[in-house]
């Protein structure tokens, strides 16, 4: 066992962990912390989606060593009066690729200056669903957007 | 009403199997055949690891009869010294430490003296493959109206064709999952599931226990569409087993790559298609035969093959039909339920084969469409007569009209390296269970009255992403005049809720909506309301009701009763098949890449008539949802088989669209109340898995001059197809 | 498992030479995927590179473009003067998985992991990139052309690093590259080519039809001779001696031939006078 320190979600933590162990699975099991979910364990699905020092990564494919000094923002760090456009378009159905969505979403909202060189679409593509068809999620991004932009 | 767990899913509270708390408990593993068929000769365990470290369940563990209870007997919970597909469970293996327990499965050996395996459903089987009855036939089933043979005959003209449709796999993101531990001598088993009552009955069977010592739990499910409705029985039993034998809750959760190798898929399909028509396109015998692939059990292929037929000959008048169905045992993992149930594998024929009569004949698809879509009065294959005001012909023309399909049509195909096409589906989908099903369900939902005036609605049927929650929500506030947040939706806890039935066949809203509906009438009627009817005076009214009755249960209830002048006869295949049918045409653009032969929807139009919409966003989810997953298997989700495995078992390699493979897809609905459906409403779930892959390769025939038959139309398939196209027009030209 | 993370380059090297079995690690996205059921390899040594900062540096200097072994996907996408003077570097990262593969994925790790089915090599090589390989004895250089000897093998001795990739600065009139996989985002090319053009000369790389991504030189040559080409098919000859397709999980060898040789039409019609 190694110790662990780092910054989740704006607070420090340290945490014993196997070197084996993924972020994902320090982030589950070890932290409790189970709105970050496992969809494939090979970094298609985008399910266990997080922010590594400011930018989305697929948590299953971060070996938990490497995080140490770093920041980590999970799903459970989301204002969820941020999420309200999301909500409202339909954007989750089952849930289960919702918080990889809703990481991606936030990330994208609180950087729009990013859509200049990438499409809402391509930003998005890191993160399978299979329930909404994508365009509840377009759609309430794109809100999210929009209110950010009048605010 | 957004949706009422919708905040907790968007900010990870929701808390799915994999996500509980649990204490001291054991994970649990499955050790599977590397073999298609044979005798099992040996069980190895490696050298090297504590085997007494660990808990091991093999068939000779079960209390019971070694069966999962569903449609047959013919499933085993665990090979019994034979095995009839690759990936059987054999044997399972629990351990406190998942690493350790993960070590420990790749150490067993299972050795098996290989039989001849039959896998290929097209061909006949040779006799040293047979075996299930006298010829590897699971089910045999027949629908046959006028004198097809005699028709066809007289045909001015007679078009043939074969379609085939591969394997799809669900791809829920959420992997099944379950836990087990008891709690006093009462079984209990929480995990993702659509069919609590289901999971019951396969632990009372092959557990040898009454059903007050099993209660099953559902957690969130993260996507079901279908595998999650008899799947779930395997894997509860796998863990309800393990922790019987351990005396300590196990949780049995599948990752990615074991969930998609060793679960159900959609059932593979031929399906030939025999049509005769006048030379103006009236519709006048179809002689359709299907075939599908029901892989190593029975589960449900016999009603998955029974809904397949009855919508074979799509939503047209013809007077001489004749549909002949055979579900096939091969040694391949079981296939099983998936949204559609059969439908979309004979949809697309059936709608595939439109356009080709279409192109025979020199009429524009929609025209041949519009000519032959059934009018009230007129009678469906298995002669239902039709009768239900929509005007079917309205939900074509809406269609054609969003997708501006006359000029797109006439449009110019060619564009330097791609060409463009446009291509529709008109088709239907059944609510409910077919024929006398939902009467042998007999679905019961309890609305209770709470002490503090709020009422709870509990049912069986759960929440997959569909909206049942908040949709049950809506329908009992509305009834009783109360607010949404007057309206608690019990979990699905079979200790607590009566059995309303699966969580399938978009039953859920149609059906199960109406009996909340129901069982909300009755809970007035329990109440004295003293005049006061509705909404605030009937929460006081059951707060006095419980003043006066300390300690009490005030519940209102509903059983289902079938809505009157139904008829279905299970014996001769006729009759009203479904109280009422969804309405749908869908049209697909599309542009092909001559130089790559990737194909790319550029727009979709999805029209439905459904009933009434019960809301708005969920309705359109629901399409939108449908249209991408049937997008997927026309376009990409290709099952690669090797010796009976799915070759392809990860996300890398069997692909599902992201954001940047669909387009927007534009939805509209039409709405013409059916009166046994809660608030008018008709079932949606299934109806859009069945229409996008005809349109989108109808589209493709357009783009192309070419017929593609078979899905997934990969690149590589429809190079093929166009190239040899090419040749042969070559040909023809010298 | 142990895995050592070794604060410098130095270090680093003096680990590796002791324990030349062990895994180097960079961004990862390889290395973890499917990961808890490779419990094997979990009984291994590695040596995570993330913590040597002097690999992270990405500079232009000298006519030419350095990467270091930690540079990005994500870092080349963002980079000033990178869609002026490396485009086609841009447009393959972009093409990497998505977001959260880009911002984790390395070239070096491209390079090293040596999948012929790359998205990032095709057009390093396209570029003349080099190798910068490091060990205790020093430094060695090798092109990137040059660092393949077969399927999943390089040149890289165990007790040596990837710590740099060193791409000359050049004008070039033609700069393409196409990636055709089984979706339009997040797949594993079917077919990859690059194509390039400046002083230097023509330089045509391809993806997924060979044991590993290899420049293309009888193709090169046909480019270099103008010979006339009036359509795909007078490619096939240039084809059937520069690479081998197969029949795999994700495609035929039909199809990666016939789609190398349209989309080379393609590509070249407009800029190559030689084909018409």
């Amino acid at each position: 066992m190694i110790t662990l320190a780092f910054t989740l979600n704006g607070a420090p933590a340290t945490v014993e962990i196997d070197p084996a162990d993924r972020l994902l699975d320090v982030l589950r099991e070890r932290l409790g912390l189970t709105g970050t979910k496992e969809g494939c364990g090979e970094g298609e699905c985008g399910a266990c989606t997080v922010w590594l020092d400011g930018l989305p990564v697929n948590s299953c494919l971060v070996p938990a060593y490497q995080v140490r000094g770093a920041r980590v923002h999970t799903v459970e760090s989301l204002d969820p009066a941020a999420l309200e456009p999301l909500l409202v378009h339909g954007a989750t159905q089952c849930g289960a690729c919702t918080p990889g969505v809703a990481m991606t979403a936030c990330w994208i909202v609180g950087h729009p200056e990013i859509l200049a060189s990438h499409s809402l679409r391509e930003l998005l593509a890191g993160n399978l669903c299979r329930c909404t068809g994508y365009d509840g999620i377009v759609a309430g991004v794109q809100a999210a957007l929009d209110a950010g932009a009048r605010a | 009403m957004h949706r009422r767990e919708g905040l907790a899913k968007l900010t990870g509270r929701e808390r799915y199997v994999d996500d509980l708390p649990l204490d001291d408990f054991l994970w649990g593993a499955t050790v599977r055949s590397p073999a298609s068929r044979g005798r099992v000769t040996a069980v190895r365990f490696g050298r090297g690891i504590d085997w007494s470290q660990f808990v091991v369940v093999d068939s000779q563990d079960l209390p019971g009869p070694n069966e999962i209870l569903l449609i047959e007997r013919d499933q085993p919970v665990l090979a019994a010294g034979y095995v009839r597909h690759v990936h059987e469970p054999v044997l399972l293996l629990a351990h406190r430490d998942r690493v350790a327990l993960r070590r420990a499965v790749a150490a067993v050996t299972i050795e098996v003296a290989p039989e001849p395996a039959a896998l290929d459903f097209r061909v006949p089987p040779r006799p040293e493959q047979i075996q299930y009855g006298a010829d590897n036939v699971l089910k045999h089933l027949r629908i046959e109206k006028g004198d097809v043979e005699r028709a066809l005959a007289t045909a001015p003209v007679v078009v043939e064709g074969v379609y085939e449709t591969g394997a799809q796999e669900h791809v829920y993101l959420e992997p099944q999952g379950m836990i087990a531990h008891m709690d006093g001598d009462v079984l209990v088993v929480r995990g993702s599931m659509q069919c609590p009552y289901y999971v019951v009955k396969a632990l009372t069977h092959a557990l040898n226990r009454d059903e007050q010592h099993v209660r099953v739990v559902q957690t969130p499910t993260g996507g079901g569409f279908g595998g999650k409705e008899e799947y779930p029985s395997t894997i509860a039993l796998h863990a309800a087993l393990l922790a019987l034998k351990s005396g300590r809750p196990v949780k049995l959760v599948y990752d990615r790559t074991e969930d998609m190798a060793a679960t159900t898929k959609r059932h593979p399909a031929r399906v030939r298609h025999r049509t005769g028509v006048t030379r103006d396109g009236k519709l006048v015998a179809q002689d359709i035969e299907v075939v599908m692939d029901g892989g190593a059990y029975v589960t449900l292929s016999p009603v998955v093959l029974s809904r397949g037929i009855i919508h074979a000959a799509g939503p047209y008048a013809c007077e001489h039909v004749r549909i002949d169905g055979r579900a096939m045992f091969t040694n391949a993992v079981p296939f099983g339920a998936f949204r559609g149930f059969g439908a979309p594998q004979t949809h697309f024929a059936g709608e595939r084969h439109m356009d080709v009569v279409a192109h025979r004949l020199g009429i524009d698809p929609a025209e041949l469409r519009r000519r032959n879509l059934l009018r009230d009065g007129e009678r469906t294959a298995t002669g239902q007569v039709v009768n239900d005001g929509t005007d079917r012909v309205a939900v074509l023309e809406r269609a054609l009209a969003l997708a501006d399909y006359d000029k797109k049509r006439a449009a110019n195909k060619a564009g330097g390296t791609t060409r463009r096409g446009i291509g529709i589906a008109t088709f239907h989908h059944g609510a409910g269970f077919t024929g006398s099903g939902e009467v042998m369900l007999s679905s019961r939902v309890d609305v209770a009255g709470l002490p503090d005036g709020r009422i709870e609605v509990l049912s069986a049927n759960i929440e997959m992403g569909q909206g049942t929650i908040t949709v049950f929500t809506a329908l009992a506030a509305a009834r009783l005049g109360l607010t949404p947040d007057d309206v608690v939706v019990a979990e699905a806890d079979t200790a607590r809720v009566p059995n309303s039935g699966p969580t399938v066949a978009s039953r859920t809203s149609m059906v199960v909506g109406r009996l909340v509906e129901r069982a909300c009438d009755d809970l007035r009627r329990r109440v004295n309301t003293g005049g006061r009817g509705k909404g605030e005076g009937l929460k006081r009214a059951i707060m006095d009701w419980h003043r006066a009755h300390p300690g009490g249960r005030l519940v209102g209830s509903a059983t289902y009763e079938r809505p009157p002048g139904i008829a279905w006869d299970d014996h001769t295949y006729t009759g009203d098949a479904y109280g009422a049918f969804a309405w749908a045409a869908y049209i697909a653009e599309v542009e092909v890449d001559l130089r790559t032969y990737t194909t790319r929807v550029t727009d979709f139009v999805a029209v439905q008539e459904i009933g009434k919409v019960l809301h708005e966003t969920f309705a359109r989810g629901q399409v939108q949802g449908g249209v991408a997953q049937g997008i997927g298997w026309a376009l990409l989700e290709d099952c690669k088989w090797q010796d009976g495995a799915m070759a392809n078992a990860q996300l890398t390699n069997y692909l599902i669209p992201t954001t940047e493979d669909l387009p927007p897809i534009r939805v509209a609905f039409l709405e013409n109340p059916y009166p046994h459906g809660a608030q008018g409403a008709k079932g949606l779930g299934e109806l859009p898995i069945d229409g996008p892959a005809p349109a989108v390769l109808n589209a493709v025939a357009d783009a192309l001059g070419v017929e593609p038959t078979t899905i997934p139309l990969t690149p590589e398939r429809l190079m093929e197809i166009a190239e040899r196209g090419a040749r042969n027009a070559e040909q023809r030209r010298q | 498992m142990t895995v050592h993370q070794p604060g410098t380059l130095r270090e680093a090297l003096d680990l590796i030479a002791g324990k030349p079995e062990a895994v180097p690690v960079a961004g990862a996205t390889d290395l973890l995927v499917h990961w808890p059921a490779r419990v094997a390899e979990h009984d291994r040594d590695y040596v995570d590179l993330s913590r040597i900062a002097e690999l992270k540096a990405i500079a232009f200097r000298n006519g030419e473009l350095m990467l270091g072994a930690l540079a990005t996907y994500w870092d080349v996408i963002h980079a000033g003067r990178m869609k002026e003077g490396f485009p086609l570097l841009v447009a393959a990262a972009r093409q990497v998985g998505a977001v959260q593969i880009q911002a984790r994925g390395t070239w070096a790790g491209n390079i090293v992991n040596a999948s012929p089915a790359a998205d990032g090599v095709p057009v390093l090589m396209a570029y003349d990139a080099v190798v910068v390989l490091a060990s205790r004895a020093g430094q060695e250089e090798v092109p990137l052309d040059r660092f393949y000897t077969g399927y999943k093998q390089t040149r890289r001795r165990p007790d040596q690093l990837v710590v740099a990739i060193r791409i000359p600065w050049r004008a070039h009139d033609v700069a393409v590259f196409e990636k055709v996989g089984g979706r339009r985002a997040q797949a594993i090319a079917k077919v990859g080519l690059a194509i390039a053009h400046s002083a230097a000369g023509w330089r045509v790389v391809a993806a997924s039809v060979a044991p590993t991504v290899r420049r293309c030189t009888a193709i090169e040559r046909l480019l270099t001779d103008g010979t006339p080409v009036r359509g795909p098919d007078d490619l096939h000859p240039a084809i059937e001696r520069d690479v081998t397709p197969i029949d795999d999980l994700r495609s035929t060898a039909a199809y990666r031939k016939t789609v190398m040789a349209r989309l080379l039409y393609d590509d070249l019609r407009g800029v190559c006078p030689a084909f018409s």
